[in-house]
């Protein structure tokens, strides 16, 4: 059972993991980029959603919608000031614009927000009277005599995760923008001249990387919630990898490299060594690359002389 | 800084030693005239540690084109093995500078061993997924920092992981442990040996491109293909400047770690890494000259704007943003390129 039980939360917090790389794998497809400060766009999701609720008293569900609303304008902002000016700039230099910008969001959220941590309020926690009269939290369901536990927060973000993935397959596959955004990550050129606004596409495409983060942040937030400025950069380094595990640039690999990433760290953390539990998922990744230098789903790119 | 680039390669160099001699010279007079704040005293070594961590992260990125975002790791490598040599070659070396120069070898050696190990998977890669292997493999060293005894007793060395199973008689001394670091150092790292160490980096450096091996280096960084098909050993050559990269970083985090009374893992993580990447990428790739100013200039500014207290690292943050979109502004870059006279230069992409 305790199997079970880490698997659970493994997919759970690869769920997680995987919300997050998609915001890293469609900005890396299309601007070829690697945006380090996406991590920071959950903190700041987190801290909107944290102060919509406990502070204004809005619903758990307008909160999030808020912190998706104020991280998609962040990501078109910080992506009209700071990386559209660099277009054509080496792609170092945008990396370390990106670096600026993830200190900046930081920082700013250490004045804003102080380095106090806050604790995120668990929104899926339901008072329940107990028929001796006493009252408790009810977190989650219980299966087989209590032998299974999971909670109402890893339910969610697992269902959140596979309803993201459909939906945004579909949007890629189907709809014009969808289209856009791949012949873009295609040949930029190429998209320009079939009339095709590179720079609107690349905007779209951050934008809903961002909201996504937000929702990411969120989920983070309910499963570990503990609020602090740099809450966001551990696991935007563990998504950004798990983009590159499943094959940066592909959608379907952000989710499979996403989970994968989960179970291993939860399982390395049952079954080894809390403490090594970082190092196990990095070796890890770095065999797959070895075996699979373009990771999981990634294309074989040819090399043209 | 710019026109340095018009001269020939042995200017530039020798124009570069002579930047460092001279900056040594005044920092010194400067000193002994009483003229210099402890602050800026006491940063002389982290900035002269960081100096050598930006040039040697320079050949990697700059001279062999190769992202690397785990330079951290070997400094770690280098501080604590470094340390651990320095306690205890204590009672063997009673002079402090020979102590510091065997540690310093000492963090070189372990760094440049821990270079060529990982060096094998990770040359074997291209591009952005290299990237995120040194990143994978900064991380790991990281963490087996964090969890690592190691202790030293008349017995010889004991060593140990996630646990205190070292054991140690009673005279022993425990040097690693684990989270908590190394703790009681000597300070025995001085300015000078820092410049020293920052002179023969940029010594082997200087002499490396200027070879046959940098050439070849260089022309696997401009085209690995073509590289290739004339004979050149590709692994060969990237192994050679991977490995110098990492025997220097861990020469600076000797140095760096001897600074201190502690010294702890979590003090090398990827925001260490990062930090040093900018400076190279704000100096110049390939330049080495832009690299110590680069280096120099922005460990002191955060301690510089202390006057703007909260604010500093925001600003830090604007200023770092603000200099990258002006240094790639087409408009700027042109209007810069007038004032070169004839030739153009420029070891940049």
């Amino acid at each position: 059972m305790s199997f079970l039980n880490s698997l659970i939360s493994g997919i759970s917090l690869g769920s997680i993991y995987a919300i997050i790389a998609l915001g890293y794998t469609m900005v890396y497809g299309i601007a070829k980029m690697l945006n380090f400060a996406h991590g920071d766009v959950i903190m700041v999701g987190a801290y909107i959603c944290f102060f919509a609720t406990s502070r204004f008293g809005l619903p758990p569900l307008l909160g999030v919608l808020l912190a998706v609303i104020v991280c998609t304008v962040l990501g078109m902002t910080i992506e009209k000031l700071a990386y559209a000016p660099l277009r054509s700039a080496p792609s170092l230099a945008v990396l370390i614009t990106a670096i600026g910008v993830s200190y900046f969001l930081q920082n700013a959220a250490l004045l804003l927000w102080t380095p106090n941590p806050k604790v995120f309020p668990n929104f899926f926690a339901r008072t329940v009277l107990t028929p001796e009269g006493a009252v408790f939290e009810k977190t989650g369901v219980e299966l087989f005599g209590g032998a299974l536990r999971i909670s109402y927060v890893t339910l969610v973000t697992i269902l959140v995760n596979v309803v993201i993935m459909i939906a945004l397959t579909a949007f890629t596959g189907n709809t014009k923008m969808g289209k856009a955004m791949r012949a873009c990550s295609e040949d930029k050129d190429a998209a320009r001249l079939m009339g095709i606004s590179v720079n609107t596409t690349i905007s779209v495409t951050f934008a809903i990387g961002s909201g996504l983060a937000a929702i990411a942040g969120v989920l983070f937030m309910s499963a570990y919630p503990n609020l602090v400025p740099t809450t966001g950069s551990m696991p935007g380094i563990k998504a950004f990898t798990a983009a590159v595990f499943g094959g940066i640039g592909s959608i379907p690999g952000a989710f499979l490299g996403g989970l994968l990433l989960g179970v291993i760290e939860i399982f390395a953390k049952t079954y080894i060594s809390t403490q090594l539990s970082d190092a196990i998922v990095f070796a890890v990744l770095i065999i797959v690359l070895l075996v699979k230098p373009t990771g999981l789903l990634g294309r074989q790119i040819r090399e043209k002389v | 800084m710019k026109k340095l680039n018009l001269t020939k390669t042995s200017r530039r160099s020798f124009l570069t030693y002579g930047f460092v001699i001279a900056a040594y010279i005044i920092l010194q007079a400067v000193s002994a005239g009483g003229a210099m704040s402890p602050l800026l005293k006491g940063m002389l070594v982290p900035i002269c540690a960081y100096v050598v961590m930006a040039i040697s992260l320079n050949l990697t990125v700059g001279i062999l084109g190769e992202l690397s975002l785990g330079h951290a790791g070997f400094m770690s490598v280098g501080a604590f093995m470094g340390v651990t040599a320095a306690i205890s070659l204590q009672n063997a070396i009673p002079s402090p500078a020979l102590r510091l120069a065997a540690a310093l070898v000492v963090g070189a050696l372990f760094a440049g061993i821990m270079g060529f190990l990982i060096g094998i998977p990770v040359l074997r890669l291209n591009g952005d997924y290299l990237a995120i292997v040194t990143l994978a493999f900064g991380e790991i060293i990281k963490a087996i920092f964090n969890n690592f005894y190691l202790g030293l007793d008349s017995h010889g060395f004991h060593m140990s992981l996630l646990q205190d199973n070292t054991h140690l008689e009673p005279d022993g001394r425990l040097i690693i442990a684990g989270p908590m670091g190394i703790g009681r150092i000597q300070k025995i790292a001085s300015y000078t040996a820092g410049v020293i160490l920052i002179l023969i980096c940029l010594i082997i450096i200087f002499n490396l491109v200027n070879s046959r091996a940098g050439r070849a280096i260089m022309a696997i960084r401009d085209n690995r293909i073509a590289a290739e098909s004339v004979g050149i050993p590709i692994t060969k050559y990237k192994m050679m400047a991977f490995v110098t990269s990492a025997a220097m970083a861990g020469a600076a985090g000797a140095l760096f770690a001897l600074n201190y009374s502690t010294v702890v893992a979590n003090k090398f993580d990827f925001n260490t890494s990062i930090l040093v990447l900018v400076f190279v990428v704000l100096g110049g790739l390939g330049n080495m000259l832009g690299s110590i100013i680069a280096a120099a200039a922005l460990t002191i500014l955060p301690e510089a704007l202390r006057q703007f207290a909260d604010y500093r690292m925001l600003v830090y943050a604007i200023v770092l943003i603000l200099v990258m979109l002006v240094r790639n502004n087409p408009t700027i870059k042109s209007f810069f390129e007038r004032f070169r006279f004839g030739k153009k230069g420029g070891a940049e992409e």
